[in-house]
């Protein structure tokens, strides 16, 4: 797979249909890669690298990557190319200066999944259909892939491209995921329940903003937390902020506009399960409004936006609230 | 346990001056009388209304007198905007002091001595020149030349006409930017009016203004044949502990809060230009 | 050399505990170990680091310096500091602990930081000599041996037991406080324990990194190298490498209305982030470029100009594990080098 990404990169950075290329690049350890930008065939020979931790979505990217000269290249897998239709989608990707190559994804592995099973010393990983080999200073150990999975690949909603110039391998389906039953067990909680499970989570944050820097959605020029004059910009808690506030308004902010892509989650160093807060409003959204997935077109209307007669009414959070 | 130099004092404000329409001079004691603690000129001090903010300030007072500090203040954020509207008897938090001193019991010892500045930048040097002139048989010479963007505009005008000017000795040059009604005296830029008034290489040049006239001035001085090791000036970057902790307002490996705000320019060549 | 059966390990803890506030490593419900105050059930993880580094202690996140009344024009200013209990913190390892040294170099030189010092002088700190590094540790670049972690106690295990040596008055005070539960014990086992992890450590993949081309003196060349724009092309922005790292030391001070009164309290804060420098009329560091510059300058240049030549970095490996994009002070250095 990576060898045939980069054979194509080479082809369209020769053939002038772009200048550029965004991927990821090979780190010191067999799991660690850096998105980048790549310049030449040589660069991708060099550095370029696609394999099972190659996990960071690179759409939020093109941002800055679209606005410059000439067309980009960029390798999106099914559940980035959601994030990128919605960029296009607030004008915030120029889409002419964007050419996209969709490619596999059988899921990402968690290195984090590999660590909390107590394997240190990791030398190399190779997954032989599903069967993971991790060589180690301390050793060999296997164990099937889907153990060490990431969260968010256990419950994929969708192996469909939504955009693609071309496709490197076959289009998939939307799947049916699981991924609202965690969110229906919540919903299921006391409030108190609920509440306690918040407080718990969210009094790990330590204000380190990765959640929302890394967030395609979270893509305003100067974000309401970095008003300095707020009391509450860029910081750690003075207060409970982070536990009460932060994390709901940044979530009640993309809603209608997350993709689930599932990047807060993966970066958050405390290992916080933000995406729920997401999947919460989705599932919500879903309900209220009609099945609505963000990033799925670029021309539709999201339902927080638009307004039909169908609507739900108000008082139907009062409803919902009763115990 | 010990003072902690993150906790303040108190100082009540006693007077206010209006200096520019941007600019007020405000008196601080504490509040038993007298000052609040001891400073050499070029120090600066951290001034709070707590809730509004804490910021770094020059003295401009000079620390010959003995009975209060003063601090010109140009309204420019939130809490100098707060300054700006309070009244006399106000008290403020106050602590210091901080950074490094001109060198005035040193290096600046019999020297000739420029003064240079624009706008706002004269509040670090008025703490020197008074000094200086309190303590006259130390220095030389001393020659000042401030600029402003017009007459209204100039900070401490009636010290500098009834006092600065009637003194022996010293030779005060005043500019504005552009012709004013009411102004008969030079018209232009700082820099440019120093090249005009060609001063004695021999002079140690003290500078604060502007970084852009900054910048201009010691290219002119250059021109002139003053070297980068006698020219003086003073820096400001955002600080919040004011003793090299908080670590937010260095230039290189240099804290302005603790190894400033006072650099020689060849020093400063040294390090990073990022400031 | 005293020694304590690892089976035993709860009735120190126990002992500790009826006197002071024990911390100990113990793995969270994710599975990372994290320090955790030390009562019955709470069980000693054999991580080999936590989550959040043991600046904690000494640096916290956050914490009230003083508070100020408001009435009128006048002010009143409440000095809230207290004395802190002694405490201590249990299996530290050799990274954290030089890094409470870096800290040191900060906080306690002039003027002391009496938060700082308050918390430091109450606290005393056993250290756990690793035995398992991972590929993401390097504290031997910076001339750590993480088999000889140092502290008040430096503590060692050889597999059945844990051996302890004071290093400290504090250190032997404490091993005073628990000698009812250690017997003498030969160290032959330790000493073999240790010989196996040097020669991990002489294997680990980023045993070779070299700090030869950092230092004060480098300050110009490496400032204005032109490697930091690709370096820094790909940073998310965030403070995730800064909140992690163990020497990270910046804080910002704010006011807090609580409605009766302000408090100012302190709080982390990162070089990374786009209004640590900025200012009412300006912001030196405009772009992502200098701010990453800044950071990895601060501990590679700028600190060892200040500090005798100490690098700002331990070598913990928590940047390298926990950054979102896997950009971190060993790529830096890396991609930097003169060789």
């Amino acid at each position: 797979m990576q060898k045939a990404i980069i054979e194509r990169a080479k082809q369209l950075l020769a053939d002038g249909t772009v200048t550029r290329v965004i991927g990821w690049k090979k780190g010191d350890f067999a799991y660690d890669s850096t998105p980048a930008v790549f310049n030449s065939a040589e660069e991708l020979d060099k550095d370029f690298i696609f394999d099972d931790f190659t996990a960071s979505n690179v759409s939020k990217y093109l941002i800055k990557e679209s606005q410059k000269e000439g067309k980009v290249l960029v390798f999106l897998k099914p559940c980035d190319t959601y994030s990128f239709n919605q960029l296009v989608k607030e004008h915030r990707i120029n889409r002419e200066n964007v050419y996209i190559v969709g490619i596999e994804c059988y899921g990402k592995l968690d290195i984090e999944k590999i660590r909390a099973k107590g394997i240190s010393g990791i030398q190399s990983v190779t997954n032989n259909d599903g069967t993971l080999t991790i060589e180690t200073l301390y050793g060999t150990e296997t164990m099937p892939a889907y153990e060490v999975m990431a969260e968010r690949c256990l419950s994929c909603k969708s192996k469909k491209y939504v955009a693609y110039d071309e496709l490197i391998g076959d289009d998939g389906e939307v799947m049916d995921s699981n991924r609202f039953d965690m969110v229906a067990q919540l919903e299921a909680m006391s409030s108190e329940e609920r509440y306690n499970f918040w407080r718990e989570q969210l009094s790990k944050c330590i204000r380190c903003n990765a959640c929302r820097n890394v967030c395609p959605a979270c893509s305003c020029e100067r974000c309401v937390f970095d008003n300095d004059n707020s009391g509450i910009a860029n910081k750690a808690p003075a207060d409970s902020f982070e536990e009460n506030m932060f994390h709901i308004i940044r979530a009640f902010h993309v809603a209608g506009r997350c993709t689930d892509c599932g990047e807060c989650s993966r970066v958050c160093p405390q290992s916080i399960p933000l995406h729920l807060l997401n999947r919460k409003f989705i599932k919500d959204i879903n309900e209220l409004y009609g099945e609505y997935q963000a990033g799925a077109d670029t021309d539709s209307r999201a339902p927080l936006t638009n307004y039909t007669q169908g609507d739900c009414e108000p008082s139907v959070v009062h409803e919902r609230g009763v115990e | 346990m010990n003072n902690d130099t993150l906790i303040p004092h108190l100082g009540v404000v006693t007077d206010i001056r209006i200096d520019t329409p941007d600019v007020k001079t405000f008196r601080v004691v504490s509040p038993e009388g007298g000052k609040v603690f001891e400073h050499m000129p070029g120090q600066c001090a951290m001034l709070s209304i707590p809730g509004v903010g804490e910021a770094m300030f020059s003295i401009t007072s000079s620390p010959t007198n003995k009975e209060f500090m003063e601090f010109s203040i140009k309204k420019c954020g939130c809490l100098t905007s707060w300054l700006h509207m309070m009244e006399v008897g106000q008290q403020v938090t106050i602590r210091g002091p901080y950074g490094n001193a001109f060198p005035v019991e040193t290096e600046l010892k019999g020297k000739d001595l420029l003064f240079i500045a624009g706008g706002i930048g004269l509040a670090p040097l008025r703490s020197v020149i008074n000094y200086v002139r309190d303590n006259r048989a130390n220095y030389g010479s001393v020659q000042i030349v401030y600029g402003s963007r017009s007459k209204d505009d100039l900070v401490d005008y009636q010290e500098i006409i009834n006092e600065w000017m009637n003194d022996d000795g010293i030779e005060v040059n005043l500019t504005i930017d552009n012709p004013q009604e009411g102004w008969d005296g030079h018209v232009g830029f700082v820099p440019n009016y120093v090249k005009e008034l060609e001063p004695s290489t021999s002079k140690t040049v003290l500078i604060c203004g502007p970084p852009i006239m900054i910048k201009f001035t010691l290219a002119g001085l250059k021109e002139i044949g003053f070297q980068e090791t006698q020219v003086y000036t003073t820096m400001e970057l955002r600080m919040k502990c004011g003793v090299g902790k908080c670590g937010r307002c260095n230039i290189g490996d240099k804290y302005v809060c603790k190894h400033g705000p006072v650099f020689r320019f060849d020093q400063l060549n040294e390090l990073p230009n990022e400031y | 050399m005293l020694k304590i059966a690892i089976e035993k390990i709860d009735e120190l803890f126990a002992l500790v505990a009826q006197n002071q506030a024990l911390y100990i490593p113990s793995d969270n419900k994710d599975g990372a170990a994290e320090y955790t105050r030390w009562s019955e059930g709470v069980k000693y993880s054999n991580a080999l680091n936590t989550l959040r580094s043991a600046k904690d202690f000494f640096f916290p996140q956050t914490e009230d310096l003083v508070d100020f009344k408001m009435s009128g024009k006048n002010i009143e200013i409440i000095d809230i500091r207290k004395e802190t209990e002694d405490f201590v913190i249990f299996g530290v390892r050799a990274c954290d602990a030089k890094s409470f040294f870096i800290l040191d170099n900060v906080y306690l030189s002039e003027p002391v930081d009496s938060y700082y010092k308050n918390r430091r002088e109450h606290a005393t700190v056993i250290t756990m000599a690793c035995s398992k590094p991972s590929e993401t540790c390097f504290c031997s670049a910076f001339g750590i041996d993480a088999t000889q972690p140092g502290g008040d106690v430096e503590c060692a295990s050889d597999g059945t037991s844990f051996f302890f040596e004071a290093k400290t008055e504090k250190g032997k005070a404490f091993i005073d406080s628990v000698s009812s539960l250690l017997s003498d014990g030969d160290t032959a086992e330790l000493d073999n324990a240790k010989a196996k992890t040097k020669e991990i450590l002489a294997k680990l993949p980023l045993a070779e990194l070299s700090t030869e081309s950092f230092g004060a003196d480098k300050l110009t060349e490496l400032f204005n190298s032109d490697k930091w724009a690709g370096l820094s092309e790909s940073c998310l922005a965030c403070g995730t490498c800064t909140f992690v790292c163990p020497t990270c030391q910046c804080y910002d001070i704010k006011d807090f209305d609580t409605g009766h009164g302000i408090k100012r309290y302190r709080c982390w804060d990162s070089c990374m982030y786009s209004d640590f420098t900025k200012m009412a009329h300006g912001n030196p560091r405009l772009t992502q470029l200098e701010r990453f510059r800044q950071r990895f300058m601060h501990k590679l240049v700028y600190y060892p100009a200040n500090y005798d030549g100490v690098f700002g970095c331990v070598g913990c490996g928590r940047c390298l594990a926990k950054c979102p994009i896997s950009m971190n002070i060993v790529k830096v250095m890396k991609a930097l080098e003169v060789k």
